[in-house]
């Protein structure tokens, strides 16, 4: 075993050549994964990356673990058998929005509800990059693509909102370019025991530059969700979220507040006093708030969450799957292949045998 | 009361008929179990629609269960039944026409009311209007006799009435001298958290045996002696369904890697993944997934990790699992794809029998992706057949098929049952491999010399770490690679290895039942073994010559199928499709090969087979004949 304590980034990094196109945001992606691992205090050969097709999966050939490049929209599938049939490895997928979403969207829910415990990472850039640019089930309403020249018809998908629809018992979203940020996010996720879904913002700088230009190159409207903290957001945290009623939310300005620079506060929205807003909780039981939290923007044009959706804790698959055969052989013994294959209801054919009736010891 | 007549007879076909939720199949099956208890030789035919509970009464609602047994060896669950128990017009109606005349028809007469007349589309009562004229028809009122034996039991009517399968059985128990105590153990087991519907059903079983015992109506019960033909051994019953998940459970035993089954409900094959599924305590995980594409994936991801890694399904579940097949033949890891055929195309005939994937399982992928396919030919063999399924994929690190089919699998026959001891030992086979020694070089993609199989390194492995997936791969190194000389290389590689298989098999052999000097050569596959020997049997004993070969690799064949295809002037190939096995002989070597080719989702009768091959005999002895 590689001893652990010792393992650097270095380490992760596989001798394959990267062969993204220069400037993509998966590259930033890769670099912190892969500094992050040494802080997950698990040995490389513990770990696998299993994905689908795309460019995002790419991912596993550039990881200096075992990894398993799949078929489009099946790593959740595929992921799903390592995890259950070995409990005690380390399975991420790294995928994309086409390949989890579309192709894929079945095995995506499914992994989640069961809760199997994979690390899910989506890189949403909303485009088909590898298959150069047609709309995905994330692109906006009205997106304008080789494959849409007349605009998209499709409502997209909010990804977390699937995820939390789907049961995930984790769900985060961070941004390529937010290292520490995503750096916490992933380490996070990948110590959760359970399915674990982050969303990353991710740059097509080919097909779909600039996509997510609206929170990723305008930081104050990032809204930083910290479990037990007031959900506030903008360069002096002058913005918040409130309840507005219902399970609804309303994005609002805080009374006191230091304003941006030509910013009125209370102009454009409700003035509201700091201990009104939101306190955002994460463990709740109830998903309703993470949902409501993910439903204040849709494909991010303005304010938009990220961070920590949920965490709550939930029997992993793969551990109940072991238990159920502890439990089996604990009553029943080790299988008996001969008593098996006897059963109860035998019967002798030949010289010296003519004994008919129940014998061996049978498996009923 | 006077003593009954008891007639010896050699061999009984039996088919219980009746509403798809009167419990024809467990009837048949309880009267299969005991008479395989008391030494016969049983084959049987469960036939029962796609609908859960279709209309009560209605036609399309009938449910079958043909039981053939007898005091020799036989091979098929019998041409036309000697006896029909029909519980309703329907059941009578939906099978009179396969009956002979001079059959026995039991009715329960309680049944034949207007309504139900009129569901089965009867316009005169047919007891009453001659169409049973011919035949040996006893009616007896099973329902009434069935609720006035249970009088006293604290059980609703309708609850009462259910139990009428019961009393049917036991009569039929009387009948043909079968003991009714291992059917009582039965029920009280079953029934064990509800000892009253326990009781119920016993009474009821109890009363129809005294009532053949009592009645006038029956001079005359019959007794089918033990078959003594029967290679020595300890039997029990099995189905191929059963077979098959005894035979992974074997592979797994006796490779020493935990078995994964992933699986998706489908008709004929859930009972795979049911019979998995009790057996946790032999380390089996069974996965039920979200669709079929998800099973596979996971028993392939299951591979990766070191278990053996298997799939259950049928043709319709094969089409959408082909996709990651295609994906194990590139990443070259083992992986058993269990196809139980029915009918087809698409969701075709559910619960009917069928060998129509035969070249599904061969070509039904993109690209060049050769995979090892066995067939099963008996419920039995169904269990030599997963077993030998898993040696080759463990051994040449590849997806194999397995083909059963509905016929085989829901079918039952006596099994003599094996020692474990005999069984191939697969220990040698998955052979991890171990940690480097110091610093060498992993080659994922290295193979090798004997069987071109490529190392299998497993997660948790230290110094193994490695990346597989569908893309080609450079030869050894296991990069990715679009070289063009390595693309044809690794092509080639890939079928040499499957090939070489054909020297790892037993030869084809003429079966013991052939006659040397004969002319035609019966060539099959799969579930048509039973029928096919039944009509060589038959044909030999009319006089003529011919021989028999049954194929159980399909891919590749044994090395000397065509030097012995080439001895025979003719060679006859019948197969429940439009002639997939007969393709393959025409493409590989060269055989003129004729099919007889009946696809009705009913295994074949001998009677038709043993005409078809004395036709071919004919027509070579009139092609010899000198012309006048």
């Amino acid at each position: 075993m590689s001893d652990v304590q010792t393992l650097t980034r270095k380490d992760f990094s596989s001798d394959q050549e990267v062969r993204w196109c220069p400037g993509c945001g998966d590259y930033a992606i890769l670099n912190t994964v892969q500094g992050v691992m040494p802080d997950l205090g698990l040995p490389r050969e513990d770990i696998v990356f299993v994905s689908g097709i795309g460019c995002a999966a790419r991912f596993p050939y550039y990881m200096e673990t075992y990894g398993f490049h799949g078929i489009h929209g099946r790593a959740p599938a595929i992921a799903t058998g390592i995890a259950a049939a070995r409990p005690e490895l380390k399975v991420f997928v790294a995928t994309g929005d086409g390949d989890a979403l579309s192709i894929g969207g079945n095995h995506l829910i499914h992994a989640m509800r069961r809760n199997t415990d994979l690390t899910i990472l989506m890189f949403n850039n909303q485009i088909y990059g590898l298959t150069k640019g047609q709309y995905s089930p994330t692109s906006e309403l009205g997106k304008i693509t080789k494959s849409t020249p007349h605009g998209s018809l499709e409502v997209p998908f909010n990804p977390v909102s699937v995820a939390l629809g789907a049961e995930a018992s984790f769900v985060a979203r961070s941004i390529d370019n937010e290292r520490q940020h995503l750096a916490d996010m992933i380490k996070r996720a990948a110590e959760h025991r359970g399915a674990a879904f982050v969303e990353i913002y991710q740059n097509c700088n080919i097909f779909n530059d600039g996509a997510f230009d609206a929170v990723r190159k305008n930081v104050p409207n990032q809204i930083r969700l910290e479990h037990g903290e007031p959900v506030r957001f903008g360069e002096h945290g002058q913005h918040g979220v409130v309840m507005a009623g219902g399970s609804e939310l309303e994005v609002v300005d805080v009374e006191g507040a230091e304003p941006a620079e030509g910013e009125t506060l209370g102009a454009q929205r409700r003035l509201v006093p700091p201990d009104q807003l939101l306190v955002h909780d994460a463990h709740r039981d109830d998903a309703g708030l993470a949902f409501a939290l993910s439903r204040l923007a849709h494909t991010p044009t303005g304010p938009t969450p990220i961070g920590l959706f949920r965490q709550v804790e939930r029997p992993e698959y793969g551990e109940q799957m072991q238990a159920q055969l502890d439990d089996a052989r604990l009553r029943k013994g080790s299988g008996d292949l001969q008593g098996l294959l006897t059963g109860s209801d035998t019967w002798t054919v030949g010289a010296d045998a003519s004994s008919n009736g129940h014998g061996g010891n049978g498996q009923a | 009361m006077a003593e009954k007549t008891v007639e010896h007879l050699d061999t009984v076909t039996i088919r219980f008929a009746g509403d798809s939720g009167d419990g024809m199949q467990l009837t048949g099956n309880r009267f299969t179990s005991v008479s395989a208890l008391v030494g016969n030789d049983v084959a049987t035919l469960p036939d029962f629609p796609a609908e859960i509970r279709a209309p009560a009464g209605s036609l399309p609602g009938v449910s079958g269960f043909q039981l053939h047994f007898a005091d020799h060896d036989i091979l098929t669950p019998g041409d036309e039944p000697d006896v029909l128990v029909a519980m309703n017009p329907a059941a009578l109606k939906a099978n009179l026409d396969e009956l002979p005349k001079g059959a026995t028809i039991i009715v329960n007469s309680d049944a034949f009311t207007k309504p139900n007349l009129k569901k089965a589309r009867y316009d005169s009562d047919p007891r009453h209007d001659g169409s049973l004229e011919g035949y040996r028809v006893y009616e007896v009122p099973v329902t009434e006799l069935t609720i006035g034996a249970l009088e006293d039991v604290d059980l609703s009517k309708k609850a009462k009435e259910r139990a009428k399968n019961m009393f049917a059985l036991g009569l039929m128990s009387w009948m043909f001298s079968r003991p009714l105590d291992p059917t009582i153990e039965w029920i009280e087991s079953k029934f064990a958290g509800a000892p009253e519907v326990a009781s119920a059903n016993i009474t009821a079983l109890k009363a129809g045996y005294n009532f053949g015992e009592t009645t006038e109506i029956f001079s005359h019960r019959y007794e089918v002696e033990p078959a003594q033909d029967l290679p020595p051994g300890t039997y029990r019953q099995i189905t191929g369904n059963q077979a098959i998940s005894y035979g992974l459970v074997a592979a797994s035993e006796r490779s020493g890697l935990p078995l994964f089954l992933g699986g998706y409900p489908i008709t004929p094959a859930s009972d795979v993944l049911h019979e998995l599924a009790r057996h946790k305590n032999f380390g089996v995980r069974t996965f039920q997934a979200e669709d079929e594409i998800s099973g596979v994936g996971a028993a392939l991801g299951a591979s990766f990790a070191g278990q053996l890694g298997a799939t259950v399904t049928s043709g319709p579940g094969v089409a959408l699992k082909t996709e990651t097949i295609g994906l194990a033949v590139a990443v070259e890891l083992p992986l058993l794809v269990l196809n139980v055929q029915r009918g087809g195309p698409s969701t075709g005939l559910p619960t009917k029998t069928e060998q129509a994937d035969l070249l599904q399982a061969m070509f039904g992928r993109n690209g060049e992706a050769p995979v090892p396919v066995i067939a099963a030919s008996t419920p039995g063999d169904c269990f030599d057949a997963a077993v030998e399924g898993a040696r080759l994929a463990l051994k040449y690190r590849t997806p194999v098929f397995v083909l059963s089919d509905g016929y085989l699998a829901n079918g039952a026959e006596p099994w003599r049952i094996p020692d474990v001891e005999d069984l191939p030992d697969l220990t040698d086979l998955p052979d991890f491999v171990a940690p480097p020694e110091d610093g060498e070089a992993f080659e994922p993609f290295a193979r090798d010399p004997e069987t071109l199989a490529r190392p299998w390194a497993v997660p948790g492995t230290p110094g193994r770490e490695h990346r597989v997936g569908g893309l080609e791969k450079a030869d050894r190194t296991g990069n990715i690679s679009y070289d063009p000389e390595n693309h044809h290389h690794m092509t080639q590689m890939r079928q040499a290895k499957v090939d070489r298989i054909a020297d790892d098999i037993p030869p084809l052999a003429v079966g013991e039942d052939s006659d040397a000097d004969a002319d035609v050569l019966v060539a099959g596959w799969g579930s048509t073994a039973g029928p096919i020997k039944a009509a060589v049997r038959r044909v030999r004993a009319r006089g003529h010559k011919v021989a028999r070969v049954h194929f159980h690799h399909l891919n590749p064949m044994p090395a000397n199928t065509g030097e012995l295809l080439g001895r025979y002037r003719r060679v006859l190939v019948p197969e429940m499709n439009n002639g997939q096995l007969s393709f393959l002989l025409r493409a590989r070597y060269l055989v003129d090969a004729v099919g007889y080719n009946r696809i009705s989702g009913l295994p074949f009768g001998s009677g038709e087979l043993a005409d078809a091959i004395v036709e071919q005999i004919q027509a070579l002895e009139q092609d010899a004949a000198p012309t006048r």
